[in-house]
């Protein structure tokens, strides 16, 4: 088959595979989770036969696979999409495939699928366990089948997204997604705060992404066109559109549509001021936080603005001054990088950490694309999409254990709370070791993780481009999150249990256990294909074959930075100098955090995460609202309708007036006159009028069609 | 087959009046039999439309409509019997066959009056054909009332029994009373100067005829009655207008809506969003932009202005309502400014490019509208028919109850959001597209209105089936049956259908597109 006939079938399977559990298969579990699996297996074969394709192209960038067909006839031209893989889009369908699959293959372990029903399971609610030959033991997920049949379909928009070669068919893999993890954040509806979460998830990405929507059809009224590689790989087009000047701030079309564009990835990536979302998604279940986090979901707005560089620098030349939109980029990114580490820091939950970390890593990517830096920005991408869903998927397999504990002991405590956890090293040790590659890779411990190699390489650009702020901010905010990822293994895993709970917790099943090693190999391999060729010691060992490959994508080359010792030293000095004092401060933890009394208000306004979500509520949802119920009760009710009302009652009153100034004496005496002749021919007609309502329209219809009818006949002869 | 072939728009026209005719009179009181026998006759017409619209390249054009018939009428005057169909009328012809048989199978569940009722749905259902097809200016009014009358005994007679309206002075109507007569009254209100703009024209032209006037009456110069035509072709332009934006509705004129949608009964509602409302924005394509195009260029920023008030003002309306069926019905006057945008981008900017694409956003919107709202009609009709109420608060958490019932909900609130990969979607995007170089600020005002579309699509979602379960429903409340299912099922595919591979509705949309507007 040739290769644009698999790219076409990639995303197939699991749209596939939703309709056939949606429709057949929901009341099996097993065959409904078998049939996800498959789909995901046969997308994650296809995607590698197309990646290995790609790669062994040369010069893939200029020779892409592609394919189209005509969709929307449109006047007189037709409006086509098709799949499209270049280099950036072949490495972004590898950790797409890898991940998903994984996810997949976890979440059956994860739903408890094996386990019997809950006597007390209600669907919409998590599952509480079941009492099995006298123990407590977990129970399946009352809506098993249906789980695996959403993140199916999430599996569909993702790959959709990145197959995609326009704007167009990506936003609809964009948006498909949106659904999804509406409805996977609100998997537990039952629970007010995932319903909560959901309808907040969904609008603010929402908010992006009516800008997003603009933005694209801006893109379509200026260049008639939203293929990629029509608008991204041709310098005659972005010239144009970087001359183009607009109304808006004395941005070029290409900067205000850039603009409009990276707030739909503020949106969807959770960049500050539309990160609120995300850490409320946490209300999903586990492997839904990981395909959100990780694999698919913010990845995508990421992905996206990698994608639409070339239009978002049109104008820029490296080592030029950045474009308006550069800079509003690389300000956002940088400040969300620092802004959410400082939050991660005094979370409690588990899972919320990891969140707010996520916030943080992207923020990374933003602002090393916002200062030029391409290939860091896509590299640390892909590395983060592993090591953030290993440690995602950990963090689900610390819980599912804990909660073994909570059903073991009875206690009522919280298994996402870290300071109910401690000393789980013992107790699950694949969860640790995998969880601890991940969060040195998260942390950029040096050398051997993957996280290592593709955050130095963004500190190394910032460092070189001589944007010294972005370069602090980013290496400040890198600081950060190796304290803070320190202070979560520390809490979770090393130490003594701090409850009962925790002291019960136990291994989970290998469907569990199995992706994390899987995704905690590439959380480590994954930097290695990136190392720069003059790193001191190593570099040149392994060809630096990921920037040359993905580099490719662009019309014009883009530079590695050169070899400084000056963001190497930092790197170092950060990653290994946070790791330290979070272990340091965290070895001896107890109950409440150590940095409470120290850091004293500053820690209740991180914990309240700034009190943003007040802010939101108070200044917009509120007015909102308000707003809403004024057009509706008083606009539309009082001031039309009473208008309306108005009219109808002079009416009223003036029909009053002829009545009886006129109708009366004027026309009643004339009337009573005639009344004699019109009675006795009223005697007859009296027979046909029953004074019911249908009966009359009977007649007048009768009467109406009976006259077209006799038309019609006449048409007819 | 030469007899159905060459009839085929008469016929199409007038067997629903006649199966209403035969409906009324089947002996006796079985109402199964009366159901039975409307619904397949109502089939009719939509096999035949479903026969046009296969044949429809090839039938032979004249002045870009096919499968005309022209018979004398009414010669004194010069008014003839004419019909004929292009890319535009045709696919509102489709809709309108679809959406009857769809509602009258939704109406299986009516137990009042039943072969009244019958008869009445399918004489509305001439009516609204009649609109559609006519291409005489006399016929198409003549139409344009017959269609008011079932609609008005319809809401009236078997609209929802219970709550008032108060009026002045503390007097107090029925609300299905106070609906049906804003309805005909508002309605009629705007006929009446559509009729007499009808009049000048006829005797301006001494043709009634589209096709000619289409020719004529936009180069008329001089004097007219003694005032300059400019100005009598700009009180005619209103004229016309205001009819068609009451009928849409267009806001400031669209109170009459929620009324009426909300009282009716269910299947009256589905095909009062998914059919009445269309028909204003057809009189506007139809007639509005060809026969006035200088005073429709000039007045299309207004048009625009309130197209935009109905996105964003619909959208918050529909968001502060508690009744789930006024929120739906609210939903209209949202998703209706997008059609009247893309009408105003038509008439500002014809002949361009942008005009193109919005007008195929905005006939394309007509069609996905009419199935989305229809459907969402229907599935509020069904939950209401079971727990009688409509209120957003007396439910909760009820989708672990009624599984089915709930994915149809979303999958239908999800298409009338404009979720890509369903029907709306496309449509939005074009309307959007043709908008922004033309109307820039409305336009992108118009994206506020988008996102509260979600705010009050996710309201409906998340108070009816999410949250805690309302126990008072355990038990009550059943999973929706095998004939509501049989009504949703051709629904569900037209909107995946149109999301996925609209081309083959946009390809007959865009002859018209580019025969009419090009």
């Amino acid at each position: 088959m040739p290769t644009e006939t698999l790219i076409w079938l990639i995303p197939v399977p699991p749209l596939l595979a939703f309709f056939l559990i949606l429709l057949f298969t929901r009341r099996n579990n097993g065959l409904s989770h078998t049939i996800a699996v498959a789909a995901a297996a046969i997308s994650w074969l296809l995607g590698m036969l197309v990646f290995l394709a790609a790669i062994g192209v040369e010069h893939l960038g200029e020779h892409p696979f592609e394919s189209a067909v005509g969709w929307l006839p449109l006047g007189g031209s037709v409006f086509s999409i098709g799949v499209l893989i270049d280099p950036l889009s072949a490495v972004v369908l590898f950790f797409v495939a890898w991940t998903v699959l994984m996810i997949f293959i976890y979440s059956i372990g994860y739903h408890n699928f094996g386990q019997p029903k809950g006597e007390h399971d209600h669907p919409g609610l998590p599952p509480h366990g079941a009492v099995a030959h006298g123990h407590h033991v977990p129970s399946i997920e009352p809506m098993y089948a249906r789980f695996f049949a959403f993140i199916a379909l999430f599996a569909f928009g993702m790959f959709t997204l990145v197959v995609s070669d326009n704007l167009l068919t990506l936003f609809v893999g964009w948006e498909i997604m949106g659904l999804c993890s509406y409805l996977l954040i609100g998997f537990w509806y039952a629970k007010p705060s995932a319903r909560a979460a959901a309808i907040k998830a969904f609008m603010t990405t929402r908010i992006g992404d009516v800008f997003m929507l603009l933005g694209i059809v801006a893109l379509y009224s200026a260049t008639g066109t939203l293929n990629f590689r029509e608008i991204l790989y041709n310098e005659h087009t972005l010239e144009l559109l970087a001359s183009t000047p607009t109304m808006v701030f004395g941005l070029s079309a290409a900067g205000l549509i850039g603009l409009l564009l990276f707030i739909g990835t503020v949106g969807k990536s959770a960049q500050f001021p539309l990160h609120v979302w995300l850490p409320d998604a946490m209300e999903g279940p586990t492997p839904v936080s990981a395909m959100i986090h990780a694999a698919t979901m913010v990845s995508a707005g990421v992905y996206m603005v990698i994608r639409m560089f070339p239009l978002l620098s049109a104008g820029w030349h490296e080592g030029g001054a950045l474009t308006t939109t550069m800079t509003a980029m690389a300000v956002i990114g940088a400040f969300t990088a620092l802004f959410a580490a400082t939050i991660a820091m005094t979370q409690k939950d588990i899972k919320r950490v990891l969140a707010y970390s996520t916030i943080s890593q992207l923020g990374y990517m933003i602002a090393a694309l916002g200062i030029g830096a391409y290939v860091a920005a896509a590299f640390h991408l892909v590395t983060h999409a592993f090591f953030k869903a290993l440690l995602f998927l950990g963090s689900g397999s610390v819980i599912h254990g804990v909660e073994h504990g909570v059903l073991h002991t009875g206690e009522h405590i919280d298994p996402q709370d870290m300071f109910n956890m401690g000393g789980l090293k013992k107790k699950m040790p694949i969860t640790f070791w995998t969880f601890l590659i991940g969060g040195l890779a998260l942390s950029g411990f040096p050398l051997i993780t993957a996280g290592f190699w593709s955050k130095d390489e963004i500190l190394a650009d910032a460092f070189a481009h001589g944007q010294m702020p972005v370069f602090i901010v980013l290496a400040l905010a890198a600081l950060l999150t190796a304290f803070y990822t320190m202070r979560q293994i520390t809490l979770t895993f090393l130490g003594t249990p701090r409850t009962k709970a925790a002291e019960h917790a136990s291994e989970n099943v290998r469907t569990m256990t199995l992706p994390l090693v899987v995704l905690s190999v590439f959380a480590i391999g994954a930097g290695w294909v990136g190392i720069p060729d003059h790193f001191p010691g190593i570099g040149g060992l392994l060809p630096s074959w990921f920037h040359e490959f993905v580099g490719g994508t662009l019309l014009e080359h883009p530079h590695a930075p050169d070899f400084n010792i000056v963001p190497l030293l930092t790197s170092l000095v950060v990653a290994l100098g946070g790791l330290g004092l979070g272990y340091l401060v965290y070895r001896n933890a107890g109950q409440t955090d150590p940095l409470r009394k120290p850091l004293g208000g500053l820690y209740t306004l991180l914990e309240n995460k700034y009190y943003v979500d007040e802010f939101y509520e108070r200044v917009f949802v509120k007015p909102a609202i308000a707003f809403a119920d004024f057009i509706s009760s008083v606009l539309d009710r009082q001031v039309i309708d009473g208008f309306l009302h108005r009219v109808a009652r002079s009416a009223f009153s003036l029909g009053g007036v002829f009545r009886n100034k006129f109708d009366a004496p004027v026309i009643n005496g004339f009337g009573d006159w005639t009344a004699g002749i019109t009675k006795s021919f009223g005697r007859v007609l009296r027979k046909i009028q029953t004074g019911e309502v249908q009966q009359y329209l009977i007649f007048v219809a009768l009467i109406t069609f009976g006259g077209l009818f006799y038309y019609l006949l006449n048409i007819l002869q | 087959m030469d007899f159905i072939n060459n009839n085929i728009l008469s016929l199409i026209l007038f067997s629903p009046i006649v199966a209403g005719l035969i409906v009324l009179l089947l002996p006796g009181e079985n109402k199964q039999l009366a159901r039975r026998v409307a619904l397949g006759l109502s089939l009719i017409p939509f096999i035949l439309t479903v026969i046009a619209w296969v044949g429809f390249g090839a039938a032979p054009e004249v002045d870009g409509f096919r499968y005309q018939q022209q018979v004398e009428w009414y010669p004194a005057i010069n008014s003839s019997y004419h019909v004929g169909v292009d890319g535009l009328s045709l696919s509102m012809v489709l809709l309108t066959t679809l959406l009857a048989p769809l509602a009258i199978l939704a109406s299986f569940s009516v137990e009042d009056k039943v072969k009244t009722y019958m008869f009445l749905f399918l004489a509305l259902e001439t009516g609204m054909l009649g609109v559609f097809l006519s291409l005489d200016l006399l016929i198409f009014f003549v139409f344009w009332e017959i269609g008011l009358v079932p609609m008005y005994f319809l809401i009236d007679q078997w609209g929802s029994a219970s709550g008032e309206r108060a009026l002045w002075n503390g007097m107090k109507v029925p609300a299905r009373r106070y609906a049906s007569f804003k309805f005909m009254v508002y309605t009629m209100a705007g006929s009446l100067g559509l009729l007499l703009a009808i009049q000048v024209l006829g005797v301006v032209s001494g043709t009634f005829d589209m096709l000619a006037l289409f020719q004529s009456w936009p180069s008329v110069t001089g004097t007219l009655f003694g005032f300059p035509t400019e100005t009598v072709k700009a009180v005619a332009f209103w004229a016309f207008a205001i009819a068609f934006a009451i009928k849409v509705p267009v806001w400031p004129f669209h109170t009459w809506l929620p009324d009426a949608h909300t009282e009716a009964p269910t299947a009256g509602s589905m095909i009062l969003a998914g059919v009445l409302l269309k028909l204003g924005a057809y009189g506007f394509l139809r007639l509005v932009i060809p026969l006035y195009p200088e005073q429709a260029h000039q007045y299309a920023g207004v048009l625009a202005l309130l197209a935009t008030l109905a996105i964003i003002l619909g959208a918050f309306a529909a968001w502060g309502q508690r009744d789930f069926k006024r929120l739906v019905a609210y939903s209209s006057v949202n998703h209706m400014g997008f059609v009247v945008l893309g009408i105003a981008v038509a008439a500002f900017a014809a002949g361009t490019e942008d005009a193109a694409i919005a007008l195929n956003g905005a006939i394309l919107q007509m069609f996905n509208h009419g199935i989305s709202a229809a459907a969402m009609f229907f599935l509020v009709g069904v939950i209401y028919e079971r727990t009688h109420t409509r209120d957003l608060e007396e439910w909760g958490g009820l989708f672990p109850l009624v599984p089915v019932f709930g994915a149809l909900l979303i999958l239908s609130s999800m298409a009338s959001l404009g979720l890509p990969g369903l029907g709306g979607f496309v449509s939005e995007f074009l309307v959007v597209r043709g908008a922004w170089p033309v109307f820039t600020v409305y336009t992108a005002l118009s994206m506020i209105g988008l996102l509260f579309t979600g705010a009050y699509i996710l309201k409906g979602i998340s108070k009816t089936l999410h949250g805690p379960l309302n126990e008072h429903w355990k038990g009550h409340l059943t999973e929706i049956n095998r004939r509501e299912l049989l009504v949703m099922a051709p629904l569900v595919v037209l909107m995946l259908w149109l999301g996925l591979w609209p081309a083959w509705l946009l390809n007959v949309i865009n002859q018209a597109v580019v025969a009419f507007f090009g």
